[in-house]
């Protein structure tokens, strides 16, 4: 008797940062640059007696998809949570630039819960060159691709990082946002959000939920297969970078905050956009997910 | 001339006390204080439930509002120290003694009140010694239980969560003691009759649902790959080789990670049908891949988990359902069919010594038994044979001739070397001896004995106790899958390498298995999502696993 | 941080002919194991930084039994550890011998 369910060969949300280079680019053609060999690690960790990794938790390359060079980046969402440091930031920011030299497009794969602690000012900093590095990119021509579906999400600045890229491609388990949960409680109070209702959680920052409200271009399922699939659609899309899309961009969002600025929870943003039964989201399959998400909020080319 | 219907002339007072703040058998939850005051006396032997899982916590919240001038010195016996209002009532000296089975979300508290002389210890029992008390010297005079709903006769409704329930009416009622019941809500028609009314007094409509922990759901997420290799080396080294049908499972990862690998590696060997079909169990999430894949014929449950019910009652052939489709449990009746029918215990523990005692009582908590001990044990009362608990008892006593040679039930310690925060699981002494003598107990608090104890799985290997002759193999065996620890590292190598060629110790690579293969892609359920689409969306798991 | 490091003979050379190889991440219980082929075929060093001090003697047997049963001669290996137990290292370390010998799938 066969099992009606069969978990995939590999899970993004539980695969490490190399194994998901590994399953999406064409098989064997990911060469690293600053590999683990080089020790290029943080200066700051040793002083708060925390481990070091020896790629700083983030992976650059190039490599090929598809036939076609490419370059690639992974955060590591289990080393630190993914957080940027001095020398994860600025591998990050060499890619773009090289992405800009190049005329290459990067895909970046998201895992971090924003800047790390210990290396605060370095971190901030580090996220403000990524983002010029990123959009200097995409004027010249490169896109750039966000892939989130790991268990740190993509917040804080990684957040915001990926508010600059061409196109951006989510699993129902990513999360996209700048301020965490936990933080939200904090500051605000468990009746404004509380932290430990989980499905609140995904229901406000969760993959369906962007891809709903135009916060992602592409809804995935949990493998690399699905991400590739996606990757390809999106690439065979200019990624143009103007004036006019900034203003198409800025009309979108203060339409939609219109729109939706009064919903006290996502439900109610679902029902807005027609979905019939609001509550019943979270529990469908892709397939049934993507029948009821034809009427979401739309990001027309505002990428 | 003696009396001899003192406690009938008691109950009947009571009763009429607390008819005062009740309409027919109904008393409003505003009242409950004043409603316990009257029907309570000093010293009186109270059960509050106090189970595993659901909690009376309405009628709980009330005793502990009572004026202790009024009440005080009550004797609680009750199954489980779950809410901080059980320990409460201590504090403010309406209660005085205690007698339980299960303390472990209290263990700190609990720890701290017996040390501080707060609380005047019984005994601490496992479940079944427990009920068995409630009919010889522990019966309660007063039983506050919790039920789903109840009509206006006092007739209940217990449902999936109907766990101690039954014995503590039983044992209350029949004995001329007061038992009142707080439910969710009053209907016209209970959806089945669990408690008949005739043995409830008084109910009070909480107009909530009792609380419930979800206690055996486990995430897949977060087995370890050490886990899952003692997981094919229990499958491989015991279930396969003694052909183990019938069993319990302990509460714990090792575990989940055996019964997420029944549908893939378990297959692989080809075990389907020979192995882990009847189950002594609550309803774990994890077993879910396996039941779908044909693996379970039955499963009896202690009491239910949060989520499984729709699960439950679309798989009526696995399960115990009544006739309203739901789940129907009984902590008693499964503990005595863990005790004698099953041919395997295996679970978790904290702490080993080199005797093979366990506990999971640590200087600083106090867990108490829930189970563990009754399942954990030797069954010398049982009769009938099956393969498993014949050639046990051949690998125990291989000198006795086999008509006069009683088998031996199966009992398994499962663990990794080193436990959280890098803690030995092996120690030279247990924490629960200093415990004793701090306390002043007679007997230490072991949880499993290690004359109970058969055998030991950890990432290193399986030691089989039953074929070991003395004191000093047994040592030996116990320290030659000890791992790193500090028992392990002081082993006597030769001695080891002995007991190792006579098969008293199997490491991985006798059986054919290699450490490197123990690899999450072998579970049939990754994480708590895929238990929800294996179930085919019936598995509503608990908010706090979500990641969707 | 505590600093260890092992340099012992290896009876069992290093299989495949891959520079080197990585596994693991640096979390809570976890460890990152680098492996570069990089010494004499009869030698394996093995340096450790890890946060949780005190435990040598553990680490030393551990690494003294992984060099003595796996293909480890010419491997220099250097581990950043997140308070991994001994077992999770013992399988970090195999694991690293059979990828730079090529063997994983």
């Amino acid at each position: 008797m066969t099992p009606a369910f069969e978990p995939e060969a590999l899970s993004w949300y539980e695969g490490s940062a190399r194994q998901r280079i590994a399953a999406l680019v064409d098989p064997g053609s990911f060469r690293e640059a600053v590999g683990p060999e080089e020790r290029a690690t943080s200066p700051h960790l040793a002083l708060f007696d925390l481990p070091e990794q020896f790629d700083d938790g983030m992976i650059v390359g190039q490599a090929a998809f598809e036939g076609t060079p490419i370059l690639v980046a992974a955060q590591e969402g289990r080393f630190m949570g993914g957080a940027v440091g001095e020398v994860h930031g600025a591998k990050l920011v060499g890619l773009l630039r090289a992405a800009k030299s190049l005329a290459l497009d990067v895909l970046v794969l998201f895992d971090t819960g924003g800047v790390r602690l210990q290396e605060a000012n370095a971190g901030e900093t580090a996220i403000a060159e990524i983002m010029r590095a990123l959009v200097e990119a995409r004027l010249s021509g490169s896109r750039v691709v966000g892939l989130i579906g790991g268990r740190s999400g993509c917040y804080g600045g990684g957040g915001l990082i990926a508010g600059c890229c061409s196109a951006l491609l989510v699993t129902e388990q990513g999360r996209i946002g700048v301020t965490g949960p936990e933080v939200i409680e904090t500051n605000r109070g468990v009746e404004e959000f509380d932290a430990r209702d989980r499905a609140l959680v995904w229901r406000t920052m969760g993959g369906k939920h962007r891809y709903l409200i135009g916060g992602a271009d592409r809804y995935v399922d949990d493998g690399p297969e699905a991400f590739r699939a996606a990757v390809r659609d999106v690439l065979a899309a200019p990624g143009r970078l103007d004036l006019a899309t900034l203003d198409a961009e800025q009309a979108r969002l203060e339409r939609r905050l219109a729109r939706f600025g009064a919903a006290r929870d996502a439900t109610d943003i679902w029902s807005a956009l027609g979905v019939a039964e609001a509550q019943a989201v979270p529990g469908l399959s892709t397939q049934a997910f993507r029948a009821v998400a034809l009427g979401r909020e739309s990001a027309h080319d505002a990428r | 001339m003696r009396d001899w219907a003192t406690q009938k002339a008691a109950r009947a007072a009571r009763i009429a006390a607390g008819a005062s703040f009740a309409r027919g058998k109904v008393v409003q939850a505003a009242d409950l204080a004043p409603f316990l005051e009257a029907v309570l006396r000093p010293g009186d032997r109270v059960c509050l439930e106090g189970d595993n899982q659901k909690q009376a916590d309405l009628l709980a919240d009330a005793l502990a509002e009572v004026d202790p001038g009024v009440i005080h010195d009550l004797h609680m016996v009750q199954s489980g120290i779950v809410l901080p209002s059980h320990l409460d009532v201590f504090e403010k000296g309406i209660a005085r003694r205690l007698d339980y089975s299960y303390s472990g979300p209290q263990a700190a508290r609990i720890a701290r009140m017996l040390y501080g002389g707060q609380i005047a210890l019984g005994a601490v029992h496992t479940y079944l010694e427990l009920f068995a008390r409630y009919f010889i010297d522990l019966t309660p005079q007063v039983a506050l239980i919790a039920a789903v709903s109840a009509d206006r006769d006092g007739n209940l409704y217990t449902g999936p969560n109907t766990e101690d329930t039954p014995t503590v009416v039983e044992a209350t009622s029949f004995k001329d003691g007061l038992v009142v019941a707080q439910v969710g809500e009053i209907v016209d028609r209970v959806p089945r009759v669990d408690i008949p009314g005739d043995r409830v007094h008084f109910v009070v409509e909480a107009g909530r649902p009792f609380h419930v922990e979800p206690l055996f759901t486990r995430d897949p997420g977060a087995i370890t790959e050490t886990q899952i290799l003692t997981a094919m080396l229990a499958i491989k080294g015991l279930y396969a080789p003694y052909g183990i049908r019938r069993l319990n499972h302990g509460i714990g990862f090792n575990t989940a990670a055996i019964e997420l690998l029944l549908p893939t590696y378990g297959e692989k060997l080809g075990l389907r049908g020979q192995v882990c079909t009847h189950w002594a169990l609550n309803p774990h999430p994890t077993l879910i891949p396996a039941i779908e894949a044909g693996w379970v014929e039955q499963i009896h449950c202690f009491g239910s988990e949060v989520g499984m019910d729709d699960y439950i009652a679309a798989r009526p052939d696995i399960y115990f359902t009544g006739a309203d489709g739901s789940l129907r449990s009984n902590r008693a009746f499964c503990q005595t069919a863990g005790l004698y029918a099953c041919d395997l215990f295996i679970g978790s523990t904290l702490q080993v010594d080199i005797s093979g005692h366990s506990s999971t009582v640590t200087t600083n908590r106090i867990a108490g038994f829930g189970g563990a001990p009754n399942m954990g044990s030797d069954p010398r009362g049982r009769r009938h044979p099956s393969e498993p608990w014949l050639k046990a008892g051949a690998e125990a006593d291989p000198d006795t001739p086999a008509p006069l040679r009683r088998g031996r039930k199966l009992v398994v310690q499962i663990g990794e070397t080193f436990g959280d925060g890098n803690v030995p699981l092996f120690v030279e002494r247990l924490d629960a001896l200093a415990l004793a003598e701090k306390l002043d107990l007679p007997l230490a608090p072991v949880m499993v004995y290690g004359d109970d104890v058969t055998h030991i799985v950890t990432e290193e290997g399986i030691a089989n106790l039953l074929l070991c002759r003395d004191a000093d193999e047994r040592e030996q065996a116990i320290r030659g899958v000890a791992g790193y620890t500090e028992i392990g590292r002081r082993r006597d190598a030769a001695m080891v390498a002995r007991l190792r060629e006579r098969g008293v110790i199997r490491r991985p690579e006798d059986l054919g298995i290699d450490p490197l293969d123990a690899d999450r892609s072998l579970l049939a359920a990754r994480s708590i999502k895929d238990l929800a689409l294996a179930s085919g969306g019936l598995y509503r798991p608990p908010s706090r696993f979500r990641n969707w | 941080m505590e600093r260890l490091s092992y340099t012992l003979s290896a009876p069992i050379p290093a299989g495949g002919t891959k520079p080197r190889a990585i596994v693991g991440v640096v979390a809570s219980g976890n460890l990152e194991v680098l492996l570069e082929r990089a010494l004499a075929p009869d030698l394996c060093t093995v340096e450790i930084a890890t946060a949780a001090h005190g435990f040598a003697e553990i680490w030393a047997a551990v690494v003294a039994d992984f060099v003595a049963r796996r293909a480890a001669g010419g491997l220099r290996i250097a581990i950043n550890d997140g308070g991994a137990r001994p077992d999770t290292v013992a399988l970090r370390l195999a694991q690293g011998a059979r990828l730079i010998a090529g063997d994983a799938a």
